[in-house]
């Protein structure tokens, strides 16, 4: 395979791993806690590597989930206390871990491989170069830790997709049934923080909130269905991570930059254009409300004033814009409307309504 | 400590962290009070692009075209953020982390790109990822003061305003305040606090220092002159002793040292904090006394 190749591989994979557990975090109003995980793995890394001095020892990875899952629980311990609130806590435990990560790196950057910009940045470009031998494969070491973490990823949710559901969407029922809700938050945050450092090590920080909530979000705005939203938030990511590798080929800037750029204009697209929820179709919904409405008033208006004394008066359409007190425009715009829907027939100067209105208004 | 006087850098430094400190410590106490403490957290990332695009735009480096360009963007972000909640079914923390991210990953784009046209410029920008208190010089301090100075004072001005919709806007709406224009105008003033912090603290760490002094001040009383006043003295503390301890040290990014030390202060308030703090209640608890009880 050649490394482009394999960039846009490693990309769609980690894209993909993410948008499982990021699907589960949006919907249960989590999604902040993939700020403070994708920063804090940071401290379990350098902490791991200071205790064995090495930097692929597997300790960093353990050291790495384990400080993800740590941070949640000093979140709820804080919150818990009721001292502070969830949100301000979140903002309090996060940097203060990511400040000692930083610290310690610099203070032993002699000896780690390892420098903040790059984590909080990522380097795709550089994942091919990092090779390990698989089964007889020459394989960059990114494409095969995404690869694990994906299929962990899959298997967790096909074992437990039940179990999540219910407790995302009903957690007292869920609770009532015996699924211990303590169990599956942290068996989510488990995996959340076990992506978010597969993913970091490629992309960086940053990004991984990006590929855990943009697609989400974004697949949110376009089905009410938990399986099509798992399908379209991999879809989603998948796709910004191929299109973000070739904006940034185009103009030779950072792939995880052009990557969170690209979730962003997707999920900005569906804001706008989404069917039923966008932007646009609220706008056109409304729209279409209002000239309902409207018809419904000219076919009453009408319904009342026919065949009384005045009739020459109130059935003219010059008439609507006083009664009523349409805008001239609108009111040309209705009643053209109502003819061609068969509502109104011209007689004359006169509006005179058809069996089709007349029964349009007694309906209501 | 004679050096703090003389020492023109050491100067620089110790004031603009000070300065910092009880800048946002001050504001940051709304941003708590009204529960968007992650709010910050979300326009300081987001000013990275504004950063970015400003030296882009202008060529300029100098400290306010940046600044203005940082302050821009959050508040775009901002905005935008609030257009999503209000016409979505995404939650506040989603829509969060969603801006942040993006807001961060298009300043990355930007930043990357400056970097592979090499310009002199280029180093100083990326201070703004963790903060370089040692490149503070005297103009700085006087765009710091620019822009918090009027931020300070329309808090003090509309302080009765302030305070009565932080703590129930809807009796303020009812009142007939325009709660509307003040949220924004409150939204402005964490703003320019951010801006501030922004090359000491770093976009990243930024937010910490909004949060921290006002959730250490927040133990120590029930009311808001207090606290605001408390978490003031807290933030341009910590800065402070972050900003010398960095200045002397070798390499130690100014940012992470004030975040750490603000953080000890904090977690120091939550458990010795009379009343409130964890020792106390620990101690009410033994004698057993009910957690209401007064004494």
């Amino acid at each position: 395979m050649n490394p482009q190749l394999e960039v846009q591989l490693i990309a769609v994979i980690i894209a993909a791993a993410c948008a499982l557990p990021g699907v589960f975090l949006v919907l249960r109003r989590m999604a902040m806690l993939s700020d403070a995980i994708s920063h804090t793995v940071l401290l379990g890394i350098v902490l791991a590597y200071l205790i064995s001095n090495s930097l692929s020892s597997p300790l960093l990875f353990v050291g790495a989930v384990a400080m993800g899952v740590i941070t949640v629980w000093l979140v709820e311990l804080i919150s818990g206390s009721g001292l502070v609130r969830e949100d301000a806590t979140i903002g309090l435990v996060f940097p203060a871990l990511f400040s000692l990560a930083v610290l310690l790196i610099s203070h032993y950057a002699g000896n780690i491989h390892l420098d903040t910009d790059s984590v909080l940045l990522g380097e795709l470009a550089f994942a091919p170069f990092d090779r390990i031998e698989l089964f007889g494969l020459d394989l960059p070491r990114a494409l095969v830790t995404g690869i694990s973490a994906l299929t962990l990823n899959t298997v967790l949710l096909f074992l437990f997709y039940k179990e999540l559901k219910l407790a995302t969407f009903d957690p007292a029922l869920a609770a009532t049934l015996g699924f211990t809700p303590t169990l599956i938050h942290y068996g989510l945050m488990t995996s959340v923080s076990l992506t978010a450092v597969t993913a970091f090590d490629a992309v960086g920080s940053i990004l991984v909130i990006a590929l855990m909530v943009a697609p989400p979000a974004t697949a949110y705005l376009l089905t009410d269905r938990l399986p099509r939203m798992i399908g379209l938030s991999v879809a989603i990511g998948a796709l910004a991570a191929i299109s973000g590798y070739w904006f940034a080929r185009l103009f030779d800037v950072s792939i995880a930059g052009t990557m969170a750029t690209m979730t962003g204009f997707g999920f900005l697209l569906s804001w706008l254009f989404a069917p039923r929820r966008g932007i646009v179709a609220q706008i056109w919904q409304h729209r279409a409300q209002r000239e309902r409405f409207a018809l419904q008033m000219l076919t009453m208006h009408l319904l009342n004033h026919e065949g009384t004394d005045n009739a020459s008066v109130e059935c003219h359409p010059r008439h609507l814009i006083e009664e009523l007190r349409w805008q001239p425009a609108f009111a040309r715009t209705i009643v053209r409307q109502a003819e061609q829907r068969g509502l109104v027939q011209r007689q004359g100067e006169l509006l005179r309504l058809t069996e089709q209105g007349r029964t349009l208004a007694r309906e209501l | 400590m004679i050096e703090l006087l003389t020492d023109y850098t050491l100067r620089n430094v110790v004031l603009g962290a000070t300065l910092l400190g009880a800048i946002s410590g001050l504001l940051g106490c709304f941003a708590v009070l009204r529960r968007q403490a992650l709010l910050g957290d979300v326009m300081s990332h987001a000013a990275l692009p504004g950063i970015a695009l400003a030296f882009l735009l202008t060529g300029q480096r100098t400290t306010i075209t940046l600044l203005i360009g940082a302050a821009i963007a959050a508040l775009v972000a901002a905005l935008w953020l609030l257009a999503i909640t209000r016409t979505t079914r995404l939650k506040d923390d989603t829509a969060q982390a969603f801006i942040l991210a993006i807001f961060f990953g298009f300043g990355l784009v930007l930043l990357s790109h400056l970097q592979r046209h090499p310009n002199a410029a280029q180093a100083g920008l990326k201070s703004f990822l963790f903060g370089q208190a040692a490149a503070l010089i005297e103009r700085d301090l006087w765009a710091m003061l620019a822009i918090g100075g009027p931020a300070l004072a329309l808090t003090l001005l509309f302080w009765p305003q302030i305070k009565l919709i932080t703590f129930d806007p809807d009796f303020a709406r009812s009142l007939g305040l325009p709660v509307r224009q003040f949220e924004i105008l409150l939204t402005g003033v964490i703003v320019a606090a951010i801006v501030i912090g922004l090359q000491t603290v770093g976009v990243v760490l930024m937010s910490a220092m909004l949060i921290a002094p006002a959730v250490a001040a927040r133990q120590w009383t029930n009311r808001l002159e207090t606290m605001t006043l408390l978490a003031g003295g807290f933030g341009a503390l910590a800065a402070l002793i972050g900003a010398w301890i960095s200045a002397i040290g070798e390499g130690l990014a100014t940012g992470p040292v004030i975040v750490l030390t603000m953080s000890g202060l904090t977690v120091l308030s939550l458990l010795i904090a009379p009343e409130r703090g964890w020792l106390w209640r620990r101690l009410r608890l033994a004698r057993g006394w009910k957690p209401d009880d007064r004494v």
